[in-house]
């Protein structure tokens, strides 16, 4: 069910009813997929009968009674927060996030927290201390990372909504890997208080939902100025399903060429072009766009994301909370805590940060990489002057087997080519789902991923800052003409 | 392993080997962005500086001294402390 279907059940049976389904479902489904890290039943009931016992003051509220799942990365108050990490295995916040506050002030019930890449690292999720999650569509492939667990859960109908957080595609790569709609908005659109740091130039939180609308509505929930986040914009916030007319006529979309000879597979490709055509078809006018600096993204996203990533890390030295080693000395206790309570992952980026930004390097590096980070952000700058939104693929494969890349950072990190732009820029994305791999097919990067069929495919969109409302506008316009968001996975419709 | 240490991370024989090819892979693909001319260019550390958004600096309610201590591995929650292996002497 979507959303909007669930608040419609809730009206016609109970808040109790459809809190107890979407468990049961979960109860189900989690042991084969691996969804969630922890799951609050009692709570989620007792919150599902409190809505019910009041009527009258959750009627018009956005989410009333909707089961929600939240990524393990954004603190909830008395529920175990663990970031898929040994070091925080046993942590219990004493805060909410601003995120969690807003949805539960929307009447959202929050059935649990996913799984996900440890402290947001990685772009598969089997970096997770907990295990991976496994792809609804195939069991045997990766949900995309790092709100994998977020993805797989409304992919699979656990939850119609859940909160993921994006610092280099991680709301986005997993949805189109999972056939749902992401939606990573502009930096500063939504509080980041109560998310665990990754990157803090580069992290946002952001819904996975089925449909654009959902999307839209979640929006508006999240967006908004907080006083406990000075990163998050003033700016007003429209009323986001206001939108969504359906009218694409004479909104210019520009689609970067160049950047896409870099390498997508064949079927990806396919599947992108056939959605412009749909919106070409709505009135949408295509144009070619330049964006030379794209191509220097990824480099630069993990220069700049372990810097930052070693420096928010530093917390975690088993003082205040988390995991501790023991040892005699303060020191040792230190080294031993965060060698024992990181995973391979996170150490191989404190390690790759800490160097980029030490005395020699730091100017050949980490500088440097600012620098062009300026360029990329200047060329999308650019770009919109002329276009209303950008179109490329979010991820340039379907989901790969598990096991297939993780050995290989350099070989994973080639997974975020298209989606980290929109976190060095600050640019809101949405991945939207634009149809399935065919299959046995014929891959330019010699990948074995799109040998098997049914593998679901996600077209990004990318929007000017505080654009939202465009970006929305136009996915959900291709969505009228599609029924990609339609079907289920065969985990769901082979029972 | 210098870097290691600056870090604070206690790492074995095969971990850091296995770091180390690692990295000198990570660093030789990262290399490529010092192929771009960026003479004059200004750095962007942040993208705050678009929308800074301030609020009176006025003391308010904050989290409980209690509860702040009541997660940490070891506290004297008594006296108010966290608790840390001997530093000096």
């Amino acid at each position: 069910m979507t959303i909007r279907e669930v608040r419609e059940a809730v009206r016609a049976r109970s808040a109790a009813d459809v809190c107890a389904d979407a468990l049961a479902r979960i109860e189900t489904l989690n042991p084969q997929l691996n969804a969630f890290n922890t799951v609050v039943a009692d709570q989620a009931m007792a919150r599902a009968e409190a809505i019910d016992r009041e009527p009258d003051r959750w009627r018009d509220a956005p989410l009333a009674g909707v089961p929600i799942a939240v990524k393990d990365n954004l603190c909830t108050r008395g529920i175990r927060t663990t970031a898929s990490s040994r070091m925080l295995e046993h942590y219990v916040p004493p805060y909410d996030a601003t995120v969690v506050s807003r949805l539960e002030r929307a009447g959202g019930v929050i059935v649990g927290k996913t799984n996900c890449d440890e402290f947001a690292m990685g772009s598969s999720n089997e970096t997770s201390a907990f295990g991976p999650v496994r792809n609804p569509w195939a069991l045997d492939r990766i949900p995309g990372g790092t709100s994998g667990g977020s993805a797989a859960a409304v992919a699979a109908r656990l939850t119609p909504m859940a909160l993921g957080s994006d610092t280099g595609g991680s709301i986005r790569q997993p949805a189109s890997l999972c056939g749902v709609v992401g939606l990573k908005p502009t930096y500063g659109r939504v509080s980041r208080y109560g998310l665990i740091a990754h990157a803090s130039s580069l992290d946002q939180v952001g819904p996975l939902t089925r449909t654009v609308y959902d999307a839209a509505l979640t929006l508006n929930v999240l967006a908004g100025s907080d006083e406990a986040d000075a990163t998050c914009a003033a700016e007003p916030v429209p009323d986001y399903t206001a939108a969504l007319t359906g009218d694409v006529r004479g909104t210019r979309i520009g689609i970067p060429r160049a950047l896409l000879e870099q390498g997508v597979d064949a079927e990806v490709s396919g599947a992108m072009d056939a959605a412009l055509d749909v919106l070409k078809a709505r009135g949408a006018t295509l144009v070619d766009v330049d964006l030379p600096h794209a191509c220097f993204a990824t480099p630069v996203y993990y220069l700049v994301s372990t810097a930052e990533a070693s420096s928010n890390l530093a917390r975690y030295d088993g003082v205040r909370y988390g995991f501790r080693a023991k040892d005699e000395s303060l020191r040792g206790m230190y080294a031993k805590t965060r060698a024992r309570g990181f995973g391979a992952e996170v150490k191989r980026r404190i390690m790759l940060g800490t160097y980029v930004l030490s005395a020699g390097y730091y100017d050949a590096y980490y500088l440097k990489a600012q620098q062009v980070r300026t360029l990329v952000l200047r060329d999308y700058d650019r770009a919109f002057a002329d276009v209303d939104v950008v179109a490329m693929p979010t991820s340039p494969l379907p989901a790969v087997r598990i096991g297939e890349r993780v050995s290989d950072p350099v070989q994973m990190y080639l997974m975020d080519v298209f989606t980290v732009s929109a976190n060095l820029s600050g640019l809101p994305a949405i991945s939207v789902p634009c149809g399935f791999t065919r299959g046995p097919g014929v891959s330019k990067l010699g990948d074995a991923a799109s040998s098997e069929g049914g593998l679901p495919i996600g077209l990004q969109l990318m929007g000017r800052r505080f654009d939202e409302a465009t970006l929305l506008r136009v996915a959900d316009a291709y969505e009228r003409d599609t029924e990609w968001s339609t079907q289920p996975p065969p985990l769901i419709s082979n029972r | 392993m210098a870097i290691a240490a600056l870090a604070h991370l206690e790492l074995d024989a095969p971990e850091i080997d296995l770091f180390a090819r690692q990295l000198g892979d990570i660093l030789k693909y990262a290399d490529a962005v010092q192929q771009v001319d960026t003479t004059g260019i200004l750095p962007t550390a942040s993208l705050v500086s678009l929308h800074a958004a301030d609020r009176p600096d006025a003391i308010r309610p904050s989290l409980d001294r209690d509860e702040a201590l009541c997660s940490a591995p070891d506290a004297a929650v008594d006296a108010g402390f966290f608790k840390v292996p001997r530093v000096i002497g």
